[in-house]
């Protein structure tokens, strides 16, 4: 046993296969006296390798599917355990509100928008860095976003179910929905294409739609994968037998059942649709991948345009910009990106090996992004401010000064200026190299990011309707638990379903990370 | 039962109608033979291995690698697919239904005063044009790279190979079929040999 591969009997420990209670991963070679992993060179004509400690093929395929075929483990069920009651919380709240009716909310005639369109513009923006990863880094030839593609793509498609929840359940009579759907009906009535609200629905459907397809074409190959292991193992006669798993204690085998392999080979035999890595099969698979990347590029654009088009096309003082647009998209991108690091950066300290796929300069190339559409974003909203006092609109200005600035006058100052602190001063660490290189420092930042993004629909939404033109229209907005907890139990929706992810679908996209590994060129010679 | 003159007569347009020609190769256990694969362990051998096998002049082969490989298709002599064509048909067969829905419902079938706008204005039926137009671009993308590729399939005769499943870990392997005009069990072996592979076996495909 001792000749065989540290990274193969990792990968058969976490499968049960092999005795022995801390998988002890490869070092990954970090210069003496530095954090650095030898990823964060700066001089330009050395390239940072993608996967470290000299890593072959099978090697990649182990650490990847490893995660995947593992035993389950017991933080990840505490933590599924936690999350799917709060899904299961937030499922309760919706299904209240659908009973008992919309006023089971803190709307009122004033602020009839509030934490449910923030909710929904929130995890929306935070879908946006999925489809970036995967398709303007894929036109841009981005090596790096191998790293962090699929799990970028899985977490877009999990916004977008939490996103579309919101505006769902917020229109009331919800078994009304359909009307939004241009169906041929006995009234005769069809939907208003002239509304930013139609062509939202069709952004949001097109972008669940093609994000959704975009993951699985990427997962197809990888999924092959995990089918043919499976398949070699039952063969071999080396799978273990299904085990039910126990908070305390040891797990209970039940031989009677089929074997985890058993259903490997069955599910992910279908979701892999037959695929035998023929290269004339690659050869249009990488066409469709491309056409894919250049087609989802404008539609991530048009997304968060579409639904900033919302507010902008209203008449209201604070909604009526034409800045709304860029500034969504620049916002999504950033809020998104900070989503992916606050998700992988734990992951990297948790899982074996994973700090070999993702190393320190892909931390650091994100955080970059980070500071950059931090401070495009901080631009925005001094432009913003800038062209309410430009354009001599005073309600429009007022709509800033006293609605959201000024702690004299403004009751939401406090959202107001927790967005800046958040959105605009925390990103500006990462001009410090040492800052952008620490993982905690990262994570710490992407936190205040995520609670800013948040914040910066919350401000955009309901400090610009709460004070309407006349004083007697003037409402604040006070959350009920319903709102709360819908909001919670959308983020445990969420973690849940990145945590079923995380456990039963490869996390790397493993035939990209073998394309950017050194031993795929087909030349010797350079 | 169909009759057999109208099976062929059918057959010129639907050539997938037409039973599988006889065996040209049948094996000792007396399956037909579907061809023979060659194992390689590195990605330049396989890339000049599939040069190789390319020049000899075979038509009915092909690489299976764990990832796609850099340019393959000029090692291969593949001609270059037609699915951009058909995502650019998809895309304008979206926009014109998208143009035919909104403009048929906006000023015919349903026709509303909205901030006193003319029915058939187009300005704000172009987002939803470009939704239309990518979404089938998206469908046609991955639907008809699958058409294209035969898939989804349940079995190939390659699987029935147990070095086969390799391929998805680290393994390049090339596999000619019997029905190449080219093929001969001797001298497709040689070649393969000659190529630099290794574990070259017979595949039965049984059916």
């Amino acid at each position: 046993m001792s000749a065989i591969h540290p990274d193969e009997s990792l990968a058969q420990r976490m499968h049960g296969l092999q005795p022995g209670e801390q998988p002890s991963p490869r070092n990954t070679p970090i210069i003496p006296g530095t954090s650095d992993d030898g990823t964060l060179s700066e001089d330009p004509g050395k390239r940072a390798p993608c996967v470290l400690g000299d890593r072959s093929f099978e090697d990649v395929t182990n650490i990847v599917c490893g995660y995947a075929e593992a035993k389950m483990p017991k933080p990840w069920l505490a933590a599924l355990t936690i999350t799917s009651s709060i899904a299961a919380l937030g499922t309760g709240m919706i299904l209240y509100l659908i009973i008992t009716g919309v006023g089971v909310w803190g709307l009122n005639n004033q602020v009839d928008w509030a934490w449910d369109i923030t909710n929904f513009v929130f995890w929306i923006g935070i879908g946006h860095a999925g489809t970036l990863i995967s398709a303007i880094l894929c036109l841009l030839k981005q090596n790096w976003r191998t790293a962090v593609n699929r799990s970028a793509e899985a977490m877009t498609i999990f916004a977008v179910i939490c996103a579309g929840i919101f505006p769902g359940i917020h229109v009331g009579r919800v078994w009304f929905a359909w009307f939004l759907a241009p169906i041929p009906n006995s009234n005769g009535i069809w939907p208003n294409f002239r509304s930013p609200l139609l062509w939202d629905v069709f952004a949001v459907s097109t972008y669940a739609t093609v994000s959704l397809l975009f993951w699985y074409m990427g997962m197809i190959p990888d999924v092959a994968t995990l089918r043919d292991r499976a398949y070699m193992r039952l063969t071999k006669g080396v799978s273990r037998p299904m085990a039910i798993p126990m908070p305390i204690g040891n797990d209970i085998i039940v031989p009677q059942l089929p074997k985890p392999d058993q259903i490997r080979v069955l599910v992910y035999g279908i979701m892999s649709l037959g695929w035998r890595f023929s290269s004339r099969h690659w050869h249009r698979y990488e066409k469709a991948y491309l056409i894919l990347a250049g087609i989802s590029t404008p539609l991530v654009l048009s997304v968060h345009s579409i639904v900033s088009f919302d507010f902008a096309t209203s008449i209201i003082p604070g909604w009526h910009t034409t800045i709304f647009p860029p500034y969504f998209v620049a916002g999504a991108v950033f809020g998104g990106f900070a989503m992916v690091l606050w998700l992988m950066i734990p992951l990297r300290m948790i899982l074996p090996n994973f700090s070999d796929l993702l190393t320190k300069r892909h931390l650091e190339n994100m955080a970059k992004i980070l500071l950059l559409t931090g401070t495009m974003v901080g631009f925005a909203y001094g432009m913003e401010f800038f062209i309410a006092w430009y354009g001599a609109n005073e309600f429009e200005f007022a709509a800033f000064a006293n609605n959201r600035v000024n702690p004299a006058k403004a009751p939401y100052w406090w959202a107001y200026w927790t967005m800046i602190t958040c959105n605009v001063v925390f990103p500006q660490l990462f001009w410090f190299r040492k800052m952008r290189q620490n993982p905690l420092v990262i994570w710490i930042v992407a936190t205040a990011v995520t609670i800013g993004m948040w914040f910066e629909r919350f401000v955009i939404i309901v400090t610009s309707i709460h004070r309407a033109f006349l004083p007697g229209e003037w409402h604040m907005f006070f959350p009920t638990w319903v709102d709360i907890l819908t909001f919670v139990g959308s983020c445990g929706i969420f973690m849940t379903l990145f945590l079923l992810f995380l456990k039963f679908l490869p996390v790397f996209a493993l035939a990209e990370l073998k394309v950017v590994m050194p031993q795929s060129h087909t030349h010797d010679d350079h | 039962m169909i009759p057999k003159e109208l099976i062929s007569q059918a057959a010129d347009y639907f050539p997938m109608l037409l039973r599988k020609p006889a065996p040209k190769y049948v094996s000792e256990s007396g399956n037909r033979v579907y061809g023979m694969v060659a194992e390689f362990h590195e990605t330049p051998k396989v890339y000049h291995a599939a040069e190789m096998v390319r020049d000899a002049g075979y038509s009915k082969w092909d690489v299976h690698t764990p990832f796609p490989i850099h340019d393959i298709e000029s090692a291969m002599g593949m001609k270059t697919t037609k699915l951009p064509l058909m995502a650019g048909g998809a895309a304008i067969t979206g926009v014109i239904i998208a143009i035919l829905l909104q403009w048929g419902t906006t000023a015919y079938l349903y026709p509303t005063v909205v901030q006193g706008k003319p029915f058939d204005a187009w300005e704000p039926f172009v987002p939803i044009m470009f939704e239309l137009g990518v979404l089938l671009t998206a469908f046609m993308c991955i639907f008809g790279m699958l058409a294209l590729n035969g898939l989804p399939r349940f079995h190939h005769p390659l699987f029935s190979h147990e070095r086969f499943y390799k391929v998805s870990d680290d393994r390049f392997i090339i596999a000619i079929e019997s029905h190449d005009p080219k093929f001969d069990p001797a001298a497709t072996r040689a070649l393969l040999e000659k190529a630099g592979g290794t574990e070259i076996a017979l595949i039965e495909d049984e059916d």
